[in-house]
């Protein structure tokens, strides 16, 4: 029998449909969200399709209650989503850190638009990958994809939801407005070659289950409501059996542990895509849709004999570190074009750790760079 | 960059075992609380005892099992009920319990999902989740515990607290307009609404397990004493004397219009259940005109 969730086949889409496909493809069965463009057209693909396989869509009051309704259905044992863009990003930050806090896997798309505030609302930005990062108070480990295709909004969209299930916390889809509205072809595979993960589940009995304990992997099976655990789920700093316990020690264990849970298992989230690096001694470096700028452009000088190649990020965060200061090693110049004024340059800079030059081409948004400007940048270090 | 961290002090789940086992289980009703969390931090004379006694008794006159009930709490004293309870339980950010048990209450109708929350939590910060929640009819069971102050920051004014009441942001008293809240809850579609007072527990168990068995959004608000955020500074006395202003004050009126039932500083507070008026749910609404369309016929 076929499933109409997964709408397998070839077609001609946005990357905000795409994204909405994929998300109904990797299970998600409730969505909640607030419209706001350039994100609005995930929202009405969810509220078509959900009900379809009798999912629930629900247009919240504004995004603070948005992603709060999702992290709800998160725990009441469903896959979860919401979509918006700046400024409804900015809203959602407060239950974010409840989210990291908890460790209630969700996916939370951002399709970025020039801000900051109202900013740009039609146009495109790539401003908020920072504020992904970082955008919540206190300390935890963040997963964002920056998908550069419509049919990277599906595939993409697909892993946010595996890696939050996988890892138990918010994953962040960082599209952007080009991507997001952009129509392009998108293979949907047959049901049987699309990867569903699970969330860990706890299977011991509730007397001896401890909602916080983690084993070596440092995620903690999760118990749903309504299973008999008797779970008490709190923002506050909570100990292994859940209860808040407002200590340095608690706090170090806890806190520690949602950061690690990322940095140690880094290498097995982090994708990039590596094109001509081989020799390259200038490396572009780009993500979402600035990448398919970067493409053409060492696509071009390549056919010139130049010696450039791109690294294009798949996985902004965590941040692939260490192939960074591996290309640092190699190049002489780092190329990171980015529609903001300097966010993962620094990134990059960081890792070079001075053993090359990085070279930021910024845009303050409402436009993509063209291939010629980043090939300007690049030929000028390569002479 | 190098890390040297900090050592880990370990948890100890034997120590923790220890103090759960500690005295848990004396009380008949002990299998409501979660073992080792009594003491709880609320004030003496605190309204939040009572009411958490009568929403357990709540539970049992519903005879809702304890692995189908929910509690969503907010930020606050009063949010704090939900970490006391043996239940699945949730505490969440401030003003956004409604929301989130929105989510939980959709995606699992065969729960029972109870929202515990302050007159500062659910009404300022919150009030719009509040009002939204209401007009769907989502399928939530609110209770309001009212002390007219935000008494976990030490006593400041709130959307509930009585013109020319003194709290430390109005130390020279409150020049603003409170929220009628049953009023509030009526206009914007809860199915139930009804004020008591913790002085009026027995009615207060009623209440909750009348909602607890009807379907659909709502309404109790509960008015508690806080003798130290509010009581105080406003000459109310202890939590006793509290209790003796509302014996003394209060008026049933069961059906009152629910624009009538303001309350003022010292004043009469009308008590009682005032709106009982069924209606589809959100959830009724969406699986009858929507997710029915789509359902496969089996076979």
């Amino acid at each position: 029998m076929s499933d109409p969730g997964v709408l397998t086949g070839e077609h001609f889409i946005t990357g905000d449909e795409a994204c909405a496909e994929g998300a109904i493809a990797a299970g998600c069965r409730f969505f909640a969200g607030y419209p706001i463009t350039p994100a609005t057209e995930i929202a009405e693909r969810m509220a078509r399709r959900l009900p379809q396989v009798q999912g629930i869509c629900i247009q919240m009051e504004d995004e603070i209650a948005s992603v709060a309704a999702i992290l709800g259905a998160s725990w009441g044992g469903a896959k979860s989503m919401t979509a918006t863009s700046g400024p409804g990003f900015s809203l959602m930050m407060e239950n974010i850190g409840l989210g990291m806090m908890t460790e209630t896997p969700c996916v939370i798309v951002n399709i970025m638009r020039g801000g900051p505030s109202t900013g740009l609302p039609t146009l495109v930005g790539q401003a908020d990958v920072m504020q992904a990062r970082w955008g919540s108070h206190g300390d935890y480990g963040v997963i964002a994809l920056s998908p550069s295709s419509p049919q990277e909004m599906f595939n993409l969209t697909i892993e946010a939801f595996n890696l939050s299930e996988t890892y138990r916390l918010p994953v962040f889809v960082l599209g952007d407005e080009l991507v997001g509205h952009m129509s392009e072809r998108v293979i949907i595979p047959p049901v049987e070659q699309i990867k569903r993960v699970e969330r860990p589940r706890s299977v011991c009995p509730p007397e001896t289950y401890l909602p916080y304990q983690a084993g070596e992997n440092l995620i903690p099976p999760m118990a749903c409501a309504g299973e008999g655990y008797h779970v008490h789920v709190t923002g506050l700093t909570h100990d292994e059996q859940g209860y808040p316990v407002i200590t340095a020690p608690a706090h170090e264990r806890l806190v520690r542990r949602l950061v690690d849970k990322i940095r140690f298992n880094a290498q097995r989230i982090i994708q990039v895509e590596e094109i001509a690096l081989a020799d390259a001694e200038a490396v572009v470096i780009a993500y979402g849709c600035t990448s398919r700028a970067a493409r053409e452009a060492v696509t071009l000088l390549r056919n010139q004999g130049k010696k450039i190649g791109l690294l294009r990020l798949i996985t902004l965060w965590p941040f692939p570190e260490e192939r960074v200061r591996q290309l640092a090693g190699q190049a002489r110049t780092l190329i990171v074009p980015e529609i903001n004024y300097g966010q993962m340059a620094y990134e990059v800079e960081r890792c070079a750790q001075g053993q090359a030059e990085t070279v930021l081409l910024p845009l303050m948004g409402g436009t993509i760079h063209s291939p010629q400007d980043i090939m300007a940048a690049a030929e000028e270090v390569l002479s | 960059m190098k890390i040297r961290y900090q050592p880990i002090v370990p948890f100890d789940p034997e120590a923790t075992s220890r103090l759960k086992d500690e005295q848990h289980g004396l009380h008949p009703d002990d299998i409501f609380l979660k073992p080792g969390r009594i003491p709880h931090i609320w004030c003496p004379g605190c309204g939040l005892g009572v009411v958490l006694n009568t929403f357990i008794n709540g539970l049992k006159m519903a005879g809702i099992p304890i692995d189908k009930s929910i509690v969503v709490s907010g930020i606050g004293c009063t949010g704090r009920v939900a970490g006391y309870l043996n239940l699945d339980t949730y505490h969440t950010t401030h003003g956004r319990a409604i929301p989130f048990a929105t989510g939980l209450a959709l995606t699992r109708p065969d729960l029972s999902v109870s929202v515990f929350s302050g007159d500062g939590d659910l009404f300022a910060i919150g009030g719009n989740h509040f009002i939204h929640a209401a007009r769907r009819n989502v399928n939530l069971k609110v209770i309001c515990v009212n002390n007219f102050n935000y008494g976990m920051t030490g006593g400041q004014v709130g959307p509930t607290t009585p013109v020319m009441a003194k709290t430390t942001t109005t130390p020279y008293g409150n020049t603003e307009h409170p929220f009628n809240l049953p009023y509030l809850a009526h206009a914007s579609g809860a199915v139930y609404v009804a004020r008591w007072t913790t002085f009026h527990a027995r009615q207060l168990v009623t209440s909750i397990a009348e909602t607890l068995t009807i379907k659909g959004f709502t309404f109790i608000e509960v008015i508690a004493p806080c003798p130290v955020g509010y009581g105080r500074p406003n000459k109310l006395g202890s939590g006793l004397e509290e209790m003796k202003f509302y014996r003394e004050n209060s008026l049933v009126e069961n059906g009152a219009d629910p624009r009538e039932v303001g309350i003022a500083l010292k004043g009469k507070i009308v008590v009682g259940k005032f709106r009982e008026e069924p209606r589809p749910t959100f959830l009724d609404e969406y699986e009858e005109q929507i997710l029915k369309k789509f359902r496969r016929t089996e076979g």
